[in-house]
C-alpha cells in the first residue's frame, strides 16, 4: 500500500474514486463522483432508480470502463488492472447471481473453484456457510427451491467465500421481508467486524441508518456524503429518508448545492 | 379492443427493436433464394475423370479426345496404371476412371475383344449411376461411329419437361422455400417468443390482465402473420426479378393460401410453447417438430414417392407438404382452386384443429 | 485448469438437470437419423407413371411391363387418351407420362428405330432429371432385349467389322448402391453440428439473460478459461451423439465402417472444436437466446446446403465451389465419408484436416477475443 491509499483519518482506503465519469452517448450516467471507502467500513450508496448507482458499481468492479476520471479499488487501478481487482473483491449483483438449477453445495463449489480455493478449503467453508445459514437440510437441494430471502443470504455468503477485503452488494435486500432484511444486515455487520469493507446500495432509507457513512446520488452526482448523524445535523432533517426526498426532488439538488 | 391494440404495439416494438433478429428475418428469404437459385444444382455436371491408358495408341487417343471434348467430363490426369486410383478417390480428387487394357487399339484391329473398365466412386449411388451412364453413352456413340453395328434396335426417347421446361432449379425451389421461410417465422419465432414471456414472467401479467385468451394469442401472433406475408411477397418478387421464376396463377390465391399456411404454423408454434418451459427446449422442439419435417417431408427437396411407406404416411400430417403442392401448382402450373381444393381443405382442417388446441392450451393455464 | 473443470462441471449439471434438453440431445439425433436416412433420398422409387399406349402391340405391352417391373415406376393407368394423361400430370397424379405412338412395333421391326414420348412433371423438382434418366435406361435395356430377339445376339455383340469393345462397369465403395450408406455419414455430421452449435450459441446468451454472466465477469476467471469451460462439456456431449449415431448407422442401416474409427473420432474432435467454437462466438455477439438461435440457424442453413450433403459440390458453379472451401461442414462431410465409406487413411484426409485445424484455431481466437468481461 502506497501512502496515497491511506485516508486523512489514517485508515487504509479500499476504494478511492476521483472524478469518476461514465457517459453512454450523450447521456452521462455517472458525472464525476469523488469519494472513498475505508477498510472495515460499511458504506451506503443511496440514490433513486436511475441515479447512477449501478453504473458506478459496475465501473468499480471492472465490468465497465470509465469514460474519464480515476479510481482505485484495494489499491489497484480499475481502468488498467480490472482483472487483478476481480481477484480481491466480492460482488453480489442486483439480479440473482447463483445458478438456480444447481444445489447450494454445487454453487459454492463452483465459485470456490473459480476463486482458486482448494477442494478441502471449499468443503470446510461450505460446511461453515451451511451451518451459519442453518441450511443443513437443504444443502443438496436446488437453489430454485429456496425462498428469496434465503437465496439472498446465500448469495452474500458466496460473495464472501474467498474472503475478499471488499464486497459490493447491489440492492441485496430488495423484495425481501423485514425480518430477513434485519438478519441480512446482521451478516453485513459480521463481515465488517471481520475486517471486510462493504459497499451496499439500497433504496430502503431505514437501512441507510445502519451504515457508517452514506452517499446520496442524484442524477449521476453525489449530492450528499457523510455519516448519517452528520448529514441529518448538517441539513436539519430528522431522518435520512427526509433528506433523500428533499434531494431527489427536481429542485432539491439545487437547494442542497446553494 | 384498445388493450389488444396495446399488445399488438408492444409485440411490434419487440420485433422492430431487436435488430439482429430483424436482420435475419429480412435476410433469410433473400439469401435462401440466392442460394437455391445459384448454388444448388442437383444435376451432375463437370465430372472429374481419370484416364488410365497403359499404352496410348491412336484408338485410345481418339476416345480420350472425345471425352475431353464432351463438356461433361473434365480429365483430371492420365495415368499409366490403376494403382493410385483408390487414393485419388479417397481424397475426392476424381469420381470416375476409365481404364483401357494394354494394346487396346491393337486388339481391336486384330478382331479381338478390347476391354474398358469404367470405375466409379459409388459412394453417392445416384450421381454414380448418372456419371456411369454419361460415360457409357459416350463410349457407345464413339463405338457406333467407329464401326456401325447391323441389326440393332433403338428406341428414341423424346423427352419434354412439363411446367419447368428449362429445369431451372430456382423455379422448383421457390415454392418449397416459401414454406420453409414461413415455418421459421411463424412456428419457430412464435414458440420462442411465447416461451420467453413465460420464462421472464411477463406472460403471467398478461394472463391476469382483462385480456381474453384469444386476444393475447391474437396480439402475440398478428405481427408474425404480417411478417410472414411480407416475406412471402419478398420471395415471389425476388424470384421473379432475379431468377425469372414464373407466377402463372393468381397471386391473390397464393397469398390467401399462404395466410392459411401461416395460421397453421403459428398454431403449431403456440402448441410447442404451451408444452415447454424454457427457450432451449422450445427451440429444439420447434426445430424437430416443424423445421425438419418442412425441409424433408414436404417434397421440397426429396421426392415423397421414393420414401418408405411409413414416412409417406407421416408426410400427410406435415402441413408444408400440402402448401408446397399448392404453391407449385399456382406458380408453375398456373392452376386454380378447382385443382387445389383438396390440399386447401386439408390445410383449413389443420388450421381449425390446431388453433382450437392452441387457444385451449392457454385457457387451461388461466384456471 | 481447475477453474475450467469446475465451470465445465457446473455446465454438465445444467444439462443433466434439464431433462427435456437431455432427452432432446441424446435421443432425438438417433431418431432423426432413422427418419432422415430414409427420407433424404433422391432415388426414384414408385414414381407414378401414366402410360398412353396408342400402338397396343406386343412390343408396346412389353415396354409397359418393363417400366412397371423396374421398381422405379408404378404404372398408375394405361389409357388411350393423351388428354387424360395431361390432366393427370396437371393434377399431380402422375410424374411421368409415356406416350407410345401408333406403329411403334412396326417402326421398330422395319426401320430398327421408333420414338417414344416422355413427358415429365418437372415441378417435382430434383427428381425430374433422375426420372428422365431411369426412363431412358429402361428404354435402352428394352431395345437391347428386342435386338437380341431379332438378331439372336445382344446388340453390343451384333456383328461388326473388327473386334468389339467390352465395357465393364465397377462401382467402388458402395457396390450395393445403398443410398442410406451414402447419407448416414453426412446426416450424422449435420445433426451433431446443428445440435452442438445451437446449444453453445444459446449458452452464453442464456447466462446474459439470467444475469449470472455478470457474476462470472467479476470473478478472476480469464476469457480463455471461460471459453474452454463452455466448450468442453458440449464437446463430450457431441462425441456421445456421434457415437450413438454411428451405432445406429452401423447396426440399423448396415453402413460399412471401412476406415479407422480412431481416425474418425480424432478428426471429429478437431471438427467439433470448430463447430462448437463457432456457436460460442455467435453467443458472445448476441444479447438474447432468440437472437442466438436465429443467427445460428441462418448460418447453419447456408453451411448445410453448401456442404455437399444433399447435392454434389462439383455440380455447383465454380465461384460457389471456391466459397464452399470456407465451409467447415463441407470438409468434415467429405472426411467422414472418406473414412467410413472409402477407408481413407490419415494421408488421404490431410488436406481437409489441415484446413479444419486452421479453422479451429481461428474460431477459438475469435470467440476468446470477442468475449469481453466488460460491457463496453
Amino acid at each position: 500500500m502506497t501512502p496515497e491509499h491511506v485516508s486523512a483519518h489514517g485508515m487504509e482506503r479500499v476504494i478511492d474514486a476521483r472524478g469518476l465519469t461514465r457517459r453512454f452517448g450523450h447521456f452521462t450516467a455517472v458525472d464525476g463522483i469523488t469519494f472513498d471507502v475505508a477498510a472495515g467500513e460499511v458504506f451506503g450508496f443511496l440514490g433513486a432508480n436511475g441515479a447512477g448507482k449501478t453504473t458506478a458499481i459496475r465501473m468499480l468492479t471492472g465490468l465497465l470502463a470509465p469514460s474519464s476520471g480515476h479510481a482505485t479499488v484495494v489499491g489497484l487501478d480499475v481502468a488498467t488492472q480490472s482483472e487483478a481487482v476481480k481477484r480481491r473483491i466480492g460482488y453480489m449483483s442486483q439480479r440473482f447471481s447463483l445458478y438456480e438449477d444447481l444445489t447450494i453445495r454445487e454453487n459454492i463449489r463452483l465459485y470456490g473453484g473459480i476463486y482458486g480455493l482448494s477442494s478441502a478449503e471449499v468443503r470446510r467453508r461450505t460446511d461453515r456457510i451451511v451451518a451459519r445459514l442453518e441450511l443443513e437440510s437443504a444443502a443438496d437441494e436446488a437453489v430454485r427451491a429456496l425462498p428469496l430471502g434465503w437465496r439472498q443470504k446465500l448469495a452474500f455468503a458466496v460473495a464472501l467465500l474467498h474472503e475478499p477485503p471488499l464486497v459490493f452488494l447491489d440492492e441485496p435486500t430488495s423484495g425481501v421481508d423485514p425480518i430477513t432484511r434485519r438478519q441480512f444486515w446482521e451478516m453485513i455487520y459480521e463481515a465488517a467486524r471481520g475486517g471486510t469493507s462493504v459497499l451496499v446500495t439500497t433504496h430502503y432509507m431505514d437501512e441507510a441508518e445502519y451504515c457508517d457513512r452514506v452517499s446520496i446520488m442524484v442524477a449521476g452526482r453525489i449530492a450528499a456524503l457523510g455519516s448519517p448523524v452528520e448529514l441529518e445535523r448538517e441539513h436539519g432533517v430528522k431522518t435520512i429518508d427526509e433528506l433523500f426526498v428533499r434531494l431527489a426532488r427536481p429542485d432539491g439538488a439545487r437547494a442542497a448545492a446553494s | 379492443m384498445s388493450a389488444l391494440t396495446g399488445l399488438l404495439r408492444k409485440e411490434a416494438y419487440h420485433i422492430l427493436r431487436d435488430r439482429r433478429t430483424l436482420a435475419v428475418i429480412v435476410l433469410l428469404p433473400v439469401v435462401q433464394v440466392v442460394l437455391f437459385g445459384f448454388a444448388i444444382r442437383t444435376d451432375v455436371r463437370d465430372v472429374r475423370i481419370i484416364v488410365v491408358d497403359p499404352l496410348p495408341d491412336a484408338t485410345t487417343l481418339s476416345l480420350r479426345a472425345r471425352l475431353a471434348a464432351s463438356g461433361v467430363f473434365r480429365v483430371v490426369t492420365v495415368l499409366p496404371g490403376a494403382d493410385e486410383l483408390d487414393g485419388i478417390f479417397q481424397r475426392g480428387e476424381a469420381t470416375e476412371a476409365i481404364v483401357f487394357e494394354p494394346r487396346f487399339g491393337e486388339r481391336l484391329a486384330q478382331g479381338l475383344p478390347a476391354r474398358i473398365q469404367l470405375i466409379t466412386d459409388g459412394t453417392d449411388p445416384n450421381s454414380a449411376s448418372v456419371r456411369q451412364n454419361y460415360a457409357m453413352a459416350l463410349i457407345g456413340a464413339w463405338d457406333r461411329e467407329r464401326s456401325p453395328a447391323r441389326g440393332a434396335v433403338r428406341i428414341e426417347p423424346r423427352t419434354r419437361l412439363r411446367f419447368n421446361p428449362t429445369a431451372e432449379s430456382s423455379n422448383l425451389f421457390v415454392p418449397g422455400l416459401m414454406a420453409f421461410v414461413l415455418t421459421i417465422i411463424s412456428s419457430l419465432m412464435t414458440a420462442i417468443s411465447l416461451t420467453r414471456e413465460k420464462e421472464s414472467g411477463t406472460m403471467e401479467a398478461l394472463l391476469v390482465s382483462p385480456l381474453r385468451p384469444w386476444q393475447i394469442i391474437g396480439g402475440k401472433v398478428a405481427p408474425y402473420l404480417a411478417i410472414g406475408l411480407v416475406s412471402m411477397t419478398a420471395i415471389v418478387v425476388e424470384a421473379r426479378l432475379v431468377f425469372h421464376v414464373p407466377l402463372r396463377g393468381s397471386y391473390l390465391l397464393l397469398l390467401a393460401e399462404g395466410l392459411l399456411f401461416i395460421l397453421v404454423s403459428l398454431a403449431l408454434g403456440m402448441l410447442i410453447s404451451a408444452r415447454t418451459s424454457s427457450q432451449r427446449v422450445a427451440m429444439l422442439g420447434a426445430l424437430v417438430g416443424t423445421m425438419l419435417p418442412t425441409l424433408l417431408l414436404s417434397g421440397f427437396i426429396f421426392p415423397i414417392e421414393s420414401m418408405p411407406r411409413l414416412l409417406r404416411w407421416v408426410s400427410y400430417i406435415v402441413p408444408a407438404r400440402w402448401f408446397v403442392t399448392i404453391a407449385r401448382g399456382i406458380m408453375l402450373k398456373g392452376i386454380g382452386i378447382v385443382y387445389l381444393w383438396e390440399p386447401t381443405l386439408i390445410l383449413i382442417g389443420m388450421a381449425a384443429v390446431l388453433l382450437t388446441l392452441a387457444v385451449r392450451s392457454f385457457d387451461v393455464r388461466l384456471e | 485448469m481447475r477453474r475450467i473443470l469446475v465451470l465445465a462441471w457446473a455446465e454438465v449439471l445444467h444439462v443433466v438437470r434439464d431433462r427435456a434438453t437431455l432427452v432432446q440431445v441424446l435421443v432425438i439425433p438417433a431418431l432423426q437419423l432413422v427418419v432422415l436416412a430414409n427420407a433424404a433420398t433422391f432415388q426414384v422409387r414408385n414414381t407414378p407413371a401414366w402410360v398412353v399406349d396408342q400402338d397396343r402391340s406386343s412390343a408396346s405391352r412389353g415396354l409397359i411391363s418393363r417400366l412397371g417391373a423396374s421398381g422405379h415406376f408404378r404404372i398408375a393407368t394405361v389409357s388411350g387418351s393423351t388428354a387424360a394423361g395431361d390432366e393427370a400430370l396437371r393434377r399431380g397424379d402422375a410424374t411421368l407420362l409415356m406416350v407410345i405412338p401408333p406403329r411403334f412395333e412396326e417402326d421398330l421391326v422395319r426401320g430398327g428405330s421408333a420414338p417414344v414420348q416422355l413427358t415429365i412433371n418437372a415441378e417435382k423438382g430434383t427428381a425430374a432429371g433422375i426420372v428422365q434418366f431411369y426412363a431412358a435406361r429402361i428404354l435402352d435395356a428394352y431395345a437391347i432385349e428386342l435386338g437380341v430377339a431379332r438378331t439372336g445376339a445382344p446388340q453390343r455383340e451384333a456383328p461388326r467389322p473388327g473386334g468389339r469393345v467390352e465395357v465393364r462397369v465397377r462401382n467402388w465403395y458402395n457396390p450395393s448402391r445403398a443410398y442410406t450408406h451414402y447419407m448416414v455419414p453426412g446426416l450424422l455430421v449435420s445433426l451433431v453440428t446443428m445440435i452442438g452449435t445451437l446449444l453453445t450459441a444459446q449458452n452464453i446468451a442464456r447466462e446474459k439473460e439470467l444475469g449470472t454472466l455478470e457474476q462470472l465477469n467479476v470473478t478472476p476467471i480469464t476469457r480463455g478459461q471461460f471459453i474452454a469451460a463452455k466448450l468442453l462439456p458440449f464437446w463430450v456431449l457431441a462425441m456421445i451423439d456421434l457415437t450413438v449415431g454411428l451405432i445406429v448407422g452401423r447396426y440399423l442401416f448396415g453402413m460399412p465402417i471401412r476406415g479407422s474409427l480412431l481416425l474418425l473420432f480424432g478428426a471429429a474432435g478437431i471438427y467439433l472444436v470448430v463447430a462448437l467454437g463457432f456457436g460460442l462466438f455467435i453467443s458472445t455477439l448476441v444479447e438474447t437466446q432468440q437472437q442466438a438461435m436465429f443467427v445460428t440457424f441462418f448460418v447453419m442453413m447456408v453451411y448445410l446446403l453448401m456442404s455437399g450433403l444433399f447435392t454434389p459440390i462439383e455440380s455447383m458453379p465454380h465461384w460457389v465451389q471456391v466459397v464452399a472451401e470456407a465451409n467447415p461442414v463441407r470438409h468434415f462431410v467429405a472426411v467422414s465419408r472418406a473414412i467410413l465409406l472409402k477407408g481413407a487413411g490419415p494421408a488421404e484426409i490431410a488436406r481437409p484436416m489441415a484446413i479444419l485445424s486452421g479453422f479451429a484455431v481461428g474460431v477459438l481466437w475469435l470467440a476468446v477475443h470477442q468475449y469481453s468481461k466488460r460491457t463496453a
